[in-house]
């Protein structure tokens, strides 16, 4: 017999291999073909942003739980890396330091930690920090270093706009889409990724790859993203249908900014998003609504960051009201 | 395609190490410990005393109650005391002991009964013959037979499924006892045909156990009313519930039974000790085990008498090996972990699971991410992260309005929680409460 | 300028007269007559909402003392006498003099005295360990020590004292609300008289298993050995199912049985050391059992 006392718990007495560490690594990884073209694209400057991000992160995560929670310190679970990672990839890269390092703050201190820390969050604590920094630093927030220029040069980045930003603008003064069209990225570059943009929205077929390996890893389900990037398709598409000239085509909208990280990696946030299949496709399509809302109604140009972040909000009562169906209680006669 | 259960469900690894090893008997012991609460329901009453002689098959406890069973004697010998040892629940419980009489050649006759198919018994004697020998079912759950098969007048019923699915990982006694006792196990179904006096059987196997399909499928060729289901492997489709849900596509009704949709289930180990005890009077006294386990020298199915310390079943198979940390009565999703080896073999052990150092421990419990994985795998449609956060907090009744009498614990959401929270152990602690409430109201 | 300061003034000066004349409205509206008393009777007792008088709160034990007619079998363990006294004057009712208590334990299975044969994974409460199973050691009946007791005291009367693994209770905080007796899964904790200065002589163990077996899982288990039913010259020693249980009441605290227990399982508190003979006795027993004595000590700190 072994020195060790028999161990005595409650069934079951096996355990599948996975873990909530290995949950955030596997994101982590899906992330990497996103920040090597990024990296392609804005050479040292997306090291720096995402470096920085996910430091900052780890540092806030370490402090605030030893010194001010006083509780175990938990920066070794991968959440605060992908906070930093997922906070890095929505932000320009040509944003000063220390802003990144406010928003790392916002991100961990404000919407993770003061929640409870891991799993009581509400908000998506990377989104949050990106929204904290774009409303307050407006300016810095949407100077999006242009892609061909910065791949040479960093020190005076030549600052353009998105895809989305020129369509917005353009629409604003009146041109016609057919114009516009001439001044954007045709789709096959959006596709590829040489476009302005955030660090990690660049290339929509990196996001993919990554995206279907959460999906084959079983990290994520199908359900959100499929659901937002079809349900944002149909919307502008009916809009373009109507009139081309007034609105872009879907292509455009869902392979343009953050449309595919929010879809893959941002709204489907274990944390953040609903626990039931019903109640993720709810969720999906009330992010792709408000987006599109956003996009083609509102003031910005990109509307994904304040979609989730309002969709996360309703999270409680989705999962309130979109239960799984219990085994055995009678299939409903609906009322019509 | 092959049938399943549609809603949830795990496929952890199905380890059936013994799956190849043919049912060895066991020796005799020479002291047997028999529990008298082996069953759910109510424990049975002694009636011999200290020094009494007892007989093979001689009944020592007697039923307590129309939800309870008889108690036989698993071997020829003399009740040497009446005592209070550590049985399966982890608490000191009545049992009684016997010591074997050596001299008495009953108890080690090997008899190997030949098929008997010939059925001659009355469906209301069948019915009597299986209360009076003890018979519960052998799946693990050991619901007392003849109150699942007391269908009272009026009630539709028109099917009997036979549980051969064993679900539950590592163990292989309801695969074993398929292979090498099939035709007693269709005379045995035939048997509970006449007695339901209904026409229509199906055997419910897992496709992982090709072999028992395949001579099921060859023995039932001839037998219109006998069919063979080969079901996807999925976890818990040995419940009643999920089996009833993938064969026949019926659901039972929330806290409702399957005879509530005309089906009974029975277990095949079940449905072999009936075939035993009707056409051989043998009272049901041994039961196959499994005794299994990654490390261990010679892991086997054996032929075991009730009351048999598991201690011998582990020397049999080479003794505890070096870094044991765990040993489980029955399967590692269900089964009950024990202190030690002086547990008897009672009616619900299929199988002793001796687990080493590296899969015994648990992970530390951390916060809950709300992957919601224990939802997706909940077979019934429960929200097992909601229900232990309810039970946690004390909100029992928010828990009940959740439904959380129905789970069936079988551990799915736990196993694959990757926070590894214990979401059974407040969803089981909840459920004792609840019932403690509700029993509290009426 | 002065134009917008004024504007300001005067639209929150009517806002302010608004709101004041609804509020006067819904009060007079929607006033619930209350029995005054039961503010009264609310005022005097603890306010401690424990529940240890069977009402879930203060508030509505006063209500129910109030409405009801003979209040002779309610008592508010934490107020005592006195507080029922002063409701009782209040009230013009009778109440019933009640001897104060205070928690004790019965178990003194410290990790050193009773060895854990098995080690428990899950979540750490009384509650769900006793569902599972017997508990680490291998006496059934003694304390879980996962201190269900001590989060349920809601005067921090209760700490648990790392190196016996069992919790201990502080006699002087304790009200005797009798929570922990409720939480207690295996009814370790029981409410005996205070007596004068806090004396106590009570059986330390719940072990109903035969002598052998109990000494096996716990070196102060009581063994059912019956020397203190026989020395007790008041028959307050009754012996049930293996086990010594001394009645409170008929117990005069004389120590007899203390000194005679083979295995030191009754606990007495609070008596000053005396008689040489006496603490050459205590020395050996500390020698033997060191965990006891400390046990003792800390109960009454």
């Amino acid at each position: 017999m072994s020195t060790q006392p028999i161990i005595i718990s409650a069934s079951p007495h096996v355990h599948s291999d996975r873990t909530s560490k290995k949950l955030m690594y596997d994101v982590v990884i899906a992330l990497i073909p996103a920040f090597l073209v990024s990296l392609y694209v804005f050479g040292i400057r997306a090291f720096i942003v995402t470096a920085v991000a996910i430091i900052s992160c780890l540092l806030f995560e370490y402090l605030i739980q030893k010194y001010l929670m006083k509780t175990k310190v938990t920066i070794g679970d991968g959440s605060a890396l992908l906070t930093g990672i997922l906070l890095a990839f929505n932000l320009p890269s040509g944003l000063p330091i220390w802003m990144i390092v406010i928003g790392s703050l916002v991100a961990i201190g404000i919407a993770k930690l003061s929640f409870g820390g891991l799993g009581f969050n509400i908000f998506n604590p990377a989104l949050v920090g990106r929204v904290f920094l774009l409303v307050s630093f407006p300016v810095q927030m949407t100077m999006w270093p242009t892609a061909v220029e910065n791949n040479t040069t960093i020190a005076d980045a030549v600052t353009g706009a998105t895809p989305l930003g020129v369509i917005k603008e353009g629409l604003m003064f009146g041109d016609t889409m057919s114009t516009i069209a001439t001044k954007i990225p045709s789709t096959v570059e959006l596709f590829l990724g040489l476009t302005g943009g955030s660090i990690g929205e660049m290339s929509a077929l990196a996001l993919l790859i990554g995206g279907v390996y959460l999906i084959v890893r079983k990290v994520i389900t199908w359900h959100i993203p499929i659901t937002m990037l079809v349900t944002m398709a149909v919307m502008t598409g009916i809009f373009w249908m109507v009139n081309p000239e007034q609105y872009a085509n879907p292509l455009i909208h869902i392979l343009s900014g953050g449309a595919l990280l929010g879809a893959f990696f941002m709204a489907t946030d274990l944390v953040t998003s609903p626990v039931t299949k019903k109640g993720m496709i709810v969720f999906a399509i009330g992010i792709a609504v408000i987006t599109v809302v956003i996009r083609l109604f509102g003031a910005y140009p990109e509307g994904v960051s304040f979609a989730i972040l309002i969709m996360n909000a309703f999270v409680p009562l989705i999962n309130t009201y979109f239960k799984p169906r219990r085994f055995g209680s009678k299939i409903k006669s609906k009322i019509v | 395609m092959l049938k399943t259960f549609p809603k949830g469900g795990i496929h952890p690894p199905e380890n059936k190490i013994t799956a190849e090893k043919r049912i060895r008997r066991m020796t005799v012991p020479k002291v047997v410990y028999v529990p008298i609460a082996q069953h759910i329901g109510i424990p049975s009453e002694i009636i011999v005393e200290k020094k009494d002689k007892v007989e093979i098959g001689q009944v020592i406890a007697k039923s307590g109650g129309f939800v309870s069973s008889n108690i036989h004697s698993p071997v020829a010998g003399i009740v040497t005391k009446l005592d209070m040892i550590i049985d399966t629940s982890g608490y000191k419980k009545q049992c009684i002991v016997i010591r074997t009489d050596v001299k008495n050649e009953s108890n080690f006759e090997e008899k190997d009964y030949p098929l008997k198919s010939q059925i001659d018994m009355a469906p209301k004697a069948i019915l009597q013959r299986i209360s009076d020998f003890g018979i519960v079912g052998l799946g693990g759950a050991t619901f007392p037979s003849h109150v699942k098969l007391n269908v009272k007048e009026g009630v539709k019923l028109d099917c009997l499924l036979i549980n051969g699915v064993e679900c539950e990982p590592y163990l292989t006694a309801d695969h074993r006892l398929m292979l090498e006792k099939a035709d007693e196990i269709v005379v045995g179904i035939k048997i509970l045909l006449v007695a339901l006096n209904i026409n229509k059987a199906i055997i419910g196997i897992e496709n992982n156990k090709k072999d028992a399909i395949k001579l099921f499928k060859e023995l039932t060729k001839n037998e219109s009313n006998i069919q063979v289901a080969a079901l996807q492997v999925k976890y818990p489709q040995g419940g009643e519930k999920q089996l009833v849900k993938a064969i026949l596509g019926r659901e039972v009704p929330k806290n409702g039974l399957p005879l509530d949709v005309g089906v009974i289930v029975h277990n095949v180990g079940t449905i072999f000790a009936i075939y035993e005890a009707v056409q051989y009077n043998k009272p049901l006294t041994e039961r196959v085990v499994t005794v299994t386990g990654k490390k261990l020298e010679n892991p086997s199915n054996f032929w075991v008498k009730i009351g048999t310390p598991i201690t011998d079943l582990v020397t049999e198979v080479g003794g505890l090996p070096e870094g044991t940390r765990k040993l489980v009565n029955g399967g590692p999703m269900m089964g009950k972990a024990i202190k030690n080896t002086d547990v008897p073999v009672t009616k619900g052990t299929s199988g002793i699971l001796v687990i080493s150092e590296e899969e015994a421990s648990r992970g530390e419990a951390k916060n809950c991410i709300r992957c919601g994985e224990c939802v997706f795998v909940c077979p019934m449609g429960l929200e097992p992260h909601l229900l232990m956060n309810l039970t946690e907090k004390g909100f029992y009744e928010k828990a009940s309005n959740e439904d959380i009498m129905t789970c069936i614990e079988c551990g799915s959401c736990s196993y694959v929680c990757p926070s590894h929270r214990p979401l059974l152990d407040y969803i089981r602690f909840g459920k004792n409460i609840v019932k403690k409430l509700q029993t509290a109201k009426n | 300028m002065t134009d917008s300061v004024l504007y300001s003034v005067l639209l929150l000066a009517s806002l302010g007269i608004v709101a004041a004349v609804v509020l006067y409205v819904v009060s007079k509206k929607f006033y619930v007559y209350e029995n005054p008393l039961i503010a009264d009777v609310d005022e005097i007792l603890p306010g401690a909402n424990c529940a240890g008088c069977g009402s879930p709160g203060c508030k509505s034990f006063a209500e129910k003392l109030v409405n009801t007619e003979d209040i002779s079998d309610m008592f508010c363990p934490v107020g005592g006498n006195e507080v029922m006294k002063q409701v009782a004057t209040i009230l013009g009712k009778e109440v019933a003099e009640k001897d104060p208590t205070v928690a004790v334990l019965r178990c003194q299975g410290s990790c050193e005295v009773r060895p854990k044969t098995t080690e428990f994974q899950g979540p750490r409460t009384c509650a769900i360990s006793a569902m599972i199973y017997s508990g680490e050691t291998d006496c059934q009946y003694g304390c879980l020590g996962d201190g269900d007791c001590i989060k349920v005291c809601k005067f921090d009367a209760m700490y648990m004292d790392e190196t016996t693994g069992l919790p201990v209770i502080i006699t002087d905080k304790c009200t005797s609300c009798g929570a922990c007796v409720e939480e207690c899964p295996r009814d370790i904790i029981e409410m005996r008289p205070r007596n004068k200065r806090d004396l106590k002589v009570f059986v330390g163990c719940l072990n109903e298993d035969k002598g052998g077996i109990a000494k096996k899982s716990c070196a102060v288990a009581c063994i059912g050995c019956s020397k203190c039913e026989d020395i007790c010259p008041k028959d307050a020693v009754v012996m049930v199912n293996n086990l010594a249980y001394i009645d409170p009441v008929l117990c005069t605290l004389c120590r007899k049985c203390v000194d005679i227990c083979p295995t030191h399982s009754i606990i007495e508190t609070n008596f000053p050391p005396k008689k040489p003979k006496k603490v050459v006795a205590k020395k050996n027993l500390i020698k033997k059992e060191a965990t006891v004595e400390p046990l003792n000590v800390k109960t009454d700190a």
